[in-house]
């Protein structure tokens, strides 16, 4: 009965009396018992503060008091999201213990709409990773097909959402972090354009590509959480307000050649052909073949310059300040070596070393310095192509969830599930993945980008290709 | 022997007296405060959260640029200097690397031999940048303790050009340098407390080449003083080694100000490798001409153009020079001006360059903005003198009077019994009372022996002691001795 509703659905259910704000918490506390053990997708959770929430809206609702837009909304927080409360540990042991005491930009404006922050989400460490199997917690499992990943590294927040432990969750997208796992798990997520949503509060991985973003069950939902979170933050320098043009259709589709133009399998190839031919049914649609060819040398500009600022950003972690001390010394630079050596895992460690070695002397020049200016090129490119089109679109992803385990000891073939998604973290650009069906009982999504400050003609058109495909409705 | 030249380039850091820090709302004013008092998870490097620039500092930094003549670009932009230490809590320092504010600008000082001989000292940029947290260590405990009430004061580091040849040019650079953003009021520029540091690149070439020699970094100099000291100690000891056919290595060194000596810290081959790259919190800032046009119309007056202004009140070169060389007597002096006369403003350098200048010497620990005397008090003192109200003598008691204890002028007069008598009946009961006692003089007066008149002026002013009113008794007694004894005086 409460399985994949709109939060305006739920909203007006239990404003009519059809179940009670406490009976829709205790549905979701329910998935959550039943589930997590083995999903593994919820860190922290507060179920004493929801019933007492819960039982607050069901008081208002028997008073006929106001209701504030976002009640009965219970929110998941992906673990590098501070949310006062609880800690955050962005699935590292580094952090263990660390509680910020303060709540992200994002958090303290859902929870003046009057939403409440239920769990903290597993995730990749510092949300490095495309399978959520980099957690010092575990990893988390997908609910659909529990034998894969839920993808990475909001690998908790796709997860709690489809497996209705969540009404929508909170996640951060640096190189498809949202929108993979989205697609693995048969949800919608949504990055947003750079700077769009205050990254104030959300830990940093790569400064210049991180972006905070819903998953939800519908397009609608994540526009609600969307509208409610964007803001120009006086906090955060690079937080901008975008002047958004709503178009008039028809919509112009650009279906991206180099994004059909992977060595996937047939079948995946024949799923994607099957969902533009049905696109080209819809009346409203142009589509047109475009192309960026700079999207070769995505993969490489992503993993250099994301690793250099996260070589930068994660140089603060040393346990002098907070943080468990996992070793001593008298001498200062053991100190450093011995508590970085054991307080990260493995991927953040080979991260850092690359960004650390592409930033170095001698080497600036010709990777960091050169992907920036494949960034400024490939943005030429998809503002050219974007005269043209309102909207890109191509698979989310190069393949459905893959099994644990698969990718975990070969990170070049791990680094190719963000082939198709980290094109928007370097352009900057908003996009979403919508499930648009199965293959083999596993979800795929269409991945949808839009110009910069975008996002209501990308919702309003992801709302469409929705009630195209959607399978549960 | 050869003889050697001596090329030097300062590093001049200094703190900004902006009200908050440069990337977060933390209040700058931590000085004797107790530790990690003054921050917050910004300025801590918290994960989460972000600097962001506070513009009060990019001001600073412009007017800084446009009184050092730099040329300053449409855009600059903050880099990352990354070091593992714990006085950094980011461990890594926000910066400016490739697009610094200002870039190619100079300064003038005054040679020593010769004063009408200028020489121009080129200052290579200009950049903004956070200051770091405060270690201290523990000989008894074995200790490190951290005090981050520093981290993210904000900077400003001033690189000169190697134009820089002896002692005397580096102290004068540094005066000049000082003076000039004193007068900007962006930085209080003292070296005792640390809101002005300076590194020395030193190095010696045979005299009449060009080609550069080694160059030797020397740190840790908290005076002029030992600026110039340390500078001679790296002079001779580079010297030194080149005629003992010695190298030198490009290093750093500590100057130790007890023994007198620079030591060696650490060599090139150990510097960090900074891995500079820009900051992507902190977007470029594009700097339209409109708003610089605008804080160069409001830049404070120079250094230059108050001694200027000075010299053509009247003012004697050496006052002149006085007042503007110590700022807070040079305000002093201006805010006097404005409750006195035209007439008194030489009058009034002297006394503040003389008498509280004095005062200030007898009690060190007051300073000029300090004393209990208002410039007000000593612009209406002076105008007291220039009316005659009290005599320079007395106006020192009052002056002495205030300094001690504060209040007003005139009721410091009154409160010393200095005041004047200026009321035609007081005055006119004293003179007759003379002229009664002392017919003789009225005799002489008679008989046309003019010395007479100053004898009865002199007995009236004894009567009153001195307080009657100078100008007013004389201008009665000669009415009184005309219209009753028809004697012109």
């Amino acid at each position: 009965m409460m399985q994949n509703l709109k939060i305006a659905e739920i909203q007006n259910k239990i404003r009519e009396g059809e179940f009670t704000c406490e009976q829709y918490l205790n549905f979701l506390l329910k998935n959550y018992d039943q589930r997590n053990q083995k999903l593994n997708c919820v860190l922290q959770i507060d179920k004493q503060g929801a019933l007492d929430y819960a039982r607050q809206i069901d008081l208002k609702i028997s008073r006929e008091e106001d209701l504030d837009p976002l009640f009965g909304v219970f929110i998941g927080v992906k673990d590098n999201i501070h949310a006062r409360g609880f800690k955050s540990t962005c699935a590292s042991k580094m952090l263990e213990n660390f509680e910020p005491g303060f709540d992200a930009t994002c958090v303290a404006r859902l929870r003046e709409a009057g939403a409440f922050i239920l769990s903290k989400l597993n995730c990749d460490e510092f949300a490095m990773g495309s399978s959520n199997e980099n957690s010092a917690f575990g990893i988390v499992r997908n609910p659909v097909a529990e034998d894969c990943v839920p993808g990475g590294s909001s690998g908790g927040s796709a997860a709690a959402v489809a497996a209705n432990m969540v009404t929508v969750a909170l996640g951060s997208d640096t190189g498809g972090s949202i929108r993979q796992p989205a697609s693995f798990c048969g949800v919608v997520g949504l990055k947003p354009s750079y700077g769009s949503v205050s990254r104030y509060g959300l830990v940093a991985f790569a400064s210049s590509l991180d972006q905070i973003g819903p998953l939800g069950s519908s397009a609608e939902d994540c526009e609600l959480i969307f509208d409610t979170i964007s803001w120009q933050d006086p906090r955060d320098g690079t937080s901008t307000i975008y002047e958004s043009k709503s178009k008039d259709e028809p919509i112009k589709i650009g279906i991206v050649e180099e994004f059909f133009d992977s060595d996937a399998d047939l079948e995946f190839k024949k799923f994607y052909q099957k969902i533009l031919d049905e696109l080209a049914k819809i009346s409203n649609f142009e589509l047109m073949k475009v192309s960026l060819p700079s999207l070769k040398y995505c993969l490489p500009v992503y993993y250099i310059l994301s690793s250099a600022e996260a070589s930068s950003n994660l140089a603060r972690y040393d346990s002098v300040r907070y943080g468990p001390v996992l070793a001593e010394s008298n001498d200062l630079l053991e100190i450093y070596k011995s508590n970085r050596e054991k307080g990260f895992g493995k991927e953040v460690k080979r991260r850092i070393l690359l960004g650390t070695y592409v930033l170095s002397e001698g080497y600036f020049d010709s990777y960091y310095k050169k992907a920036l200016k494949i960034r400024s090129l490939l943005k030429r490119e998809f503002e050219r192509v974007m005269k043209e089109a309102d909207i890109l679109i191509g698979p989310t992803t190069p393949s459905t969830a893959f099994p644990i385990g698969d990718k975990n000891e070969d990170p070049l073939e791990m680094y190719k599930s963000d082939l198709f998604t980290v094109p928007a973290n370097i352009i900057g650009c908003p996009a979403i993945s919508v499930p648009v069906g199965n293959l083999d009982k596993k979800p795929l999504g269409l991945q949808l980008m839009a110009l910069n400050g975008h996002e209501a003609n990308l919702l309003n058109f992801t709302k469409i290709v929705q009630s195209q495909f959607d399978r549960s409705r | 022997m050869a003889t050697y030249e001596t090329v030097v380039g300062l590093e001049v850091h200094v703190q900004l007296n902006t009200s908050t820090k440069i990337f977060c709302g933390c209040s700058t004013n931590y000085a004797g405060k107790p530790p990690n008092t003054h921050v917050c998870p910004v300025c801590l490097g918290f994960p989460g959260t972000l600097p962001v620039l506070n513009t009060e500092v990019l001001n600073s930094a412009l007017k800084a640029c446009m009184s050092l003549n730099c040329v300053i670009p449409s855009r600059t932009k903050f880099d990352r200097k990354h070091y593992f230490y714990p006085d950094l809590p980011k461990a890594f320092q926000i910066s400016q690397l490739d697009e610094p504010i200002g870039e190619h600008g100079y300064l003038e000082i005054e040679l020593e031999d010769s004063k009408a001989n200028y020489k121009r000292i080129g200052i290579t940029r200009i950049h903004m940048e956070e200051d770091a947290g405060k270690l201290s260590h523990s000989e008894k405990s074995g200790d490190s303790l951290v005090d981050y009430n520093r981290g993210g004061i904000p900077l400003l580091e001033i690189v000169s050009e190697p134009d820089i040849r002896d002692s005397y040019e580096a102290k004068a650079y540094l005066a000049k340098l000082r003076l000039a953003l004193l007068y900007l009021g962006i930085s209080d520029c003292d070296m005792e407390n640390g809101s002005l540091r300076c590194d020395l690149n030193v190095s010696v070439r045979p005299s009449g080449t060009t080609k550069f020699g080694t160059r030797v970094e020397v740190k840790n100099m908290n005076s002029f003083k030992s600026v110039g000291a340390a500078l001679e100690y790296e002079r001779d000891r580079q010297i030194h080694t080149l005629q003992n056919g010695g190298n030198l290595i490009q290093c750093t060194r500590l100057w130790d100000e007890e023994r007198g000596e620079t030591r060696m810290m650490r060599s090139k081959e150990d510097e960090d490798d900074y891995r500079y790259f820009p900051e992507p919190d902190i977007p470029p800032i594009y700097l339209d001409e409109q708003k610089l046009a605008e804080l160069r119309k409001d830049l404070p007056e120079s250094p230059e153009d108050r001694l200027t202004r000075y010299q053509s009140l009247g003012l004697l070169k050496e006052n002149a020079q006085t007042l503007v060389l110590n700022k807070d007597w040079g305000d002093f002096f201006d805010k006097a001006c404005e409750f006195t006369d035209k007439g008194s403003r030489i009058n009034l350098s002297n006394w503040i360059i003389s008498e509280l200048g004095g005062w200030l010497k007898d009690y060190p620990e007051l300073k000029m903005t300090t004393l209990q005397l208002t410039p007000q008090n000593l612009g209406n003192l002076m105008r007291s003198i220039q009316k005659q109200e009290i005599s320079g003598k007395q106006a020192k008691l009052v002056l002495t009077h205030l300094l001690d204890n504060g209040g007003e002028v005139a009721a410091t007069i009154e409160l010393l019994g200095l005041q004047q008598i200026s009321d035609d009946d007081s005055l006119a009961v004293m003179i007759h009372k003379i002229i009664e006692e002392n017919p003789s003089a009225l005799e002489d007066l008679k008989q046309g022996k003019k010395k007479a008149f100053g004898y009865l002026m002199g007995q009236i002013m004894k009567l009153s002691k001195g307080q009657a009113n100078p100008s007013k008794v004389n201008q009665m007694l000669r009415e009184v001795l005309n219209q009753d004894f028809n004697i012109e005086a």
